[in-house]
């Protein structure tokens, strides 16, 4: 007798198995769509949970770059005894500037005096506007910009003008500079008003005249009672620990210092929290489109007996008859978290674009969205694979 | 007959003058029976030898047992007792992987319903012969054009399965199933599904590729197909009731009806 090779099976190539594997889902285009959908839908809710509230973290993150994190407001702080008097010193603005460090200073200072927009509106109507004395480049400092006119300087301060915060221009009912609004018995003229102020929202509901013409005519007393200073981004700490003790060195602890960036960034923080529940309904999704995945494998491993018994007797093993099938279960699955994946992207960039955010569709979520539909692939395909596998070869032929 | 012939087995063995499991011995069965769950005998000892070069039919009405046998020389099941030895191989001895490894290399099959893939097309669907043998793809559509030549139908190689007819769809996977140029063709009622004309064509492109050297063997309940093949074995209630010399066997090869 000859001798004979080994029979040894051989391996097929990757190209191959691909070939296998994807001959079942082109044969039926509706079955492929429709099992695939559940998976799309899945990984698109995932997948623009996600993206959307990466989108509104980016705009927040955005914000915080454009507006630092290296500003620094000092206010009064609370005292413990009765009657001490908190305020900050007059000079505090100044000696904040020595600070090595400091680079732009600006203060307000609350005046008791409501706004109103003429003589006519009722005098309990002051919606909520605050009048401000400030001095320094209060804009500049803040980061934030004029929509519309000019800042108070040297010059105009000293007259009755006004520059309107946004909101209260709003409540005011004033589109643009060259009016005028009633503060106390005097009319001013806004020549200026302010556009967003997110470090500051007090600042936007206020209107803000010069520090001196509020000395002059409220009898404003120059304390300030809120102190900005923006340092270069090193010495932030160190200013930090500074500031109370250079402007009250007698009462360090009645100087209350905070950071403004930093609520800010709690609430790009808590934006995450509210993702969680959605996402686990995407999740469900997903599971509900992974069982989908599942029936169609086993129904087509039900109906395509006669082809694995060809390949059986083709030469094919049984391991490559479990093969062929958990690569048309990941195939299918893959192309639902292709589809996904693009859905989802979409919906994010629709949803950024109405909304004026970034469009941010994170690559972990895109990898993370992907990687679990070739988990559920390859489970949803195991069993079905198996039991293709299973089929005796005769009767998987016979049944003609 | 000598006293030596009459101690042989009752069924009369075409091969017994030449050396078992010889080299040129492609296929044999030794006391082979198969037995299904529930007590259905299927085989009851089958002794079967086929040489290489032979075209032979396996003739037997239906519930013969033929289909058994059938699945047992192809490897696709096996026997309760008994040894199978093909191409040299012993089939009890095998894994199922090995086994796969054997079909894929050693045995073609040709069904009655063809079974082809149905958005495949002709050259793909010989190809896919191959696709177990561990050849590129370009090297099995190059052979699947090359066998598709063979049986005729170089002109039908794009054409899907339902672009062709019943005799051309048999004759695609007659092609499938030599592509490798196997050591045994197993051709399961290969023309059962076909009028005449078709399948007198089919059994003339048989008997060219076993001019050519192929060893077939034709299992059919046609006595009248049967016949026309150089050797018949015929089967009833899972025995060889007669078995004819083969004309590849040896000049006082024993042919005719059983002694029994």
């Amino acid at each position: 007798m000859l001798t004979q090779p080994a029979l040894t099976p051989t391996r097929l190539r990757p190209r191959d198995v691909l070939h296998t594997g994807s001959a079942g889902l082109r044969g039926r285009p509706l079955r492929v769509l429709l099992s695939a959908l559940g998976i799309a839908i899945g990984i698109a809710t995932m997948i623009a949970v996600v993206g959307i509230s990466a989108s509104s973290k980016a705009q927040l993150m955005d914000q915080l770059d454009r507006l630092g994190t290296n500003l620094l407001k000092a206010g009064p702080g609370q005292s413990i005894i009765p009657g001490q008097d908190v305020r900050l010193p007059r000079d505090s603005v100044a000696t904040a500037a020595r600070i090595p460090g400091v680079e732009h200073t600006a203060a307000t200072g609350d005046l008791d005096q409501p706004v109103y927009r003429s003589e006519l509106t009722p005098p309990e109507d002051t919606n909520g506007i605050a009048l401000k004395a400030a001095t320094g480049d209060l804009p500049g400092v803040l980061r934030g910009r004029l929509r519309d006119g000019t800042w108070l300087n040297a010059a105009n301060g000293r007259y009755p003008s006004v520059v309107l915060g946004h909101v209260a221009a709003q409540r005011l009912g004033v589109g643009a500079p060259g009016g005028q609004v009633l503060i106390g018995d005097t009319y001013f003229t806004v020549i200026g008003i302010l556009d967003k102020v997110p470090l500051a929202p007090d600042v936007e509901r206020s209107a803000l005249i010069g520090w001196e013409y509020a000395q002059q005519k409220f009898g404003f007393d120059g304390h300030p009672t809120a102190l900005y200073e923006r340092s270069t981004d090193a010495s932030v700490n160190a200013v930090r620990k500074a500031l109370g003790g250079t402007i009250n060195p007698e009462h360090p602890e009645l100087v209350a210092v905070s950071n403004p960036a930093d609520a800010l960034q709690a609430k790009a923080a808590a934006e995450g929290a509210f993702t969680n529940l959605l996402l686990g309904l995407g999740g469900v999704a997903l599971l509900v489109g992974g069982v989908g995945v599942a029936n169609t494998m086993i129904i087509s491993v039900l109906e395509r007996r006669h082809e694995i018994g060809l390949r059986r007797a083709l030469g094919a093993t049984k391991g490559q008859i479990r093969i062929q099938f958990v690569t048309e279960s990941l195939l299918l699955s893959g192309l639902g978290g292709l589809a996904g994946v693009a859905l989802g992207a979409a919906a994010t960039a629709v949803y950024a674009g109405a909304a004026g955010l970034p469009w941010v569709v994170p690559p972990w979520a895109v990898l993370g969205g992907f990687g679990a539909t070739l988990v559920i692939g390859t489970v949803a395909g195991l069993y079905p694979a198996v039991r293709a596998a299973r089929l005796s070869p005769t009767l998987a032929l016979h049944a003609a | 007959m000598s006293t030596y012939g009459t101690s042989a087995p009752a069924v009369p063995d075409s091969g017994a003058d030449r050396p078992r499991g010889g080299p040129d011995t492609v296929v044999e069965l030794r006391g082979v029976t198969k037995e299904y769950p529930g007590g259905v005998q299927a085989l009851a000892g089958i002794d079967l030898s086929i040489e290489r070069g032979e075209l032979l039919a396996i003739v037997g009405p239906s519930g013969s047992g033929k289909s058994t046998l059938l699945h047992i020389v192809g490897t696709l099941d096996r026997p309760t007792s008994g040894a199978v030895n093909l191409a040299g191989h012993d089939v009890a001895a095998l894994t199922d992987r090995r086994l796969s490894a054997l079909r894929a290399q050693h045995i073609g099959f040709v069904f009655q319903a063809f079974h082809l893939a149905p958005g495949a097309t002709a050259r793909d669907n010989v190809a896919d012969g191959l696709l177990y043998t561990g050849r590129s793809r370009t090297v099995r559509r190059r052979m699947a054009a090359e066998a598709l030549e063979r049986v005729g139908l170089a002109d039908r190689m794009d054409h899907r399965p339902h672009q062709l007819s019943g005799g051309q769809k048999q004759r695609v996977a007659i092609a499938r199933a030599v592509v490798g140029a196997p050591d045994l063709l197993l051709a399961d009622e290969p023309t059962g599904a076909l009028d005449t004309a078709s399948g007198e064509a089919v059994m003339r492109l048989l008997h060219d590729l076993n001019a050519d050297g192929a060893t077939i063997a034709v299992i059919t309940h046609d006595t009248e197909i049967a016949d026309s093949l150089p050797r018949q074995v015929r089967i009833r209630d899972g025995r060889v009731v007669a078995d004819t010399a083969s004309p590849a066997g040896t000049a006082d090869a024993q042919g005719g009806v059983p002694a029994c």
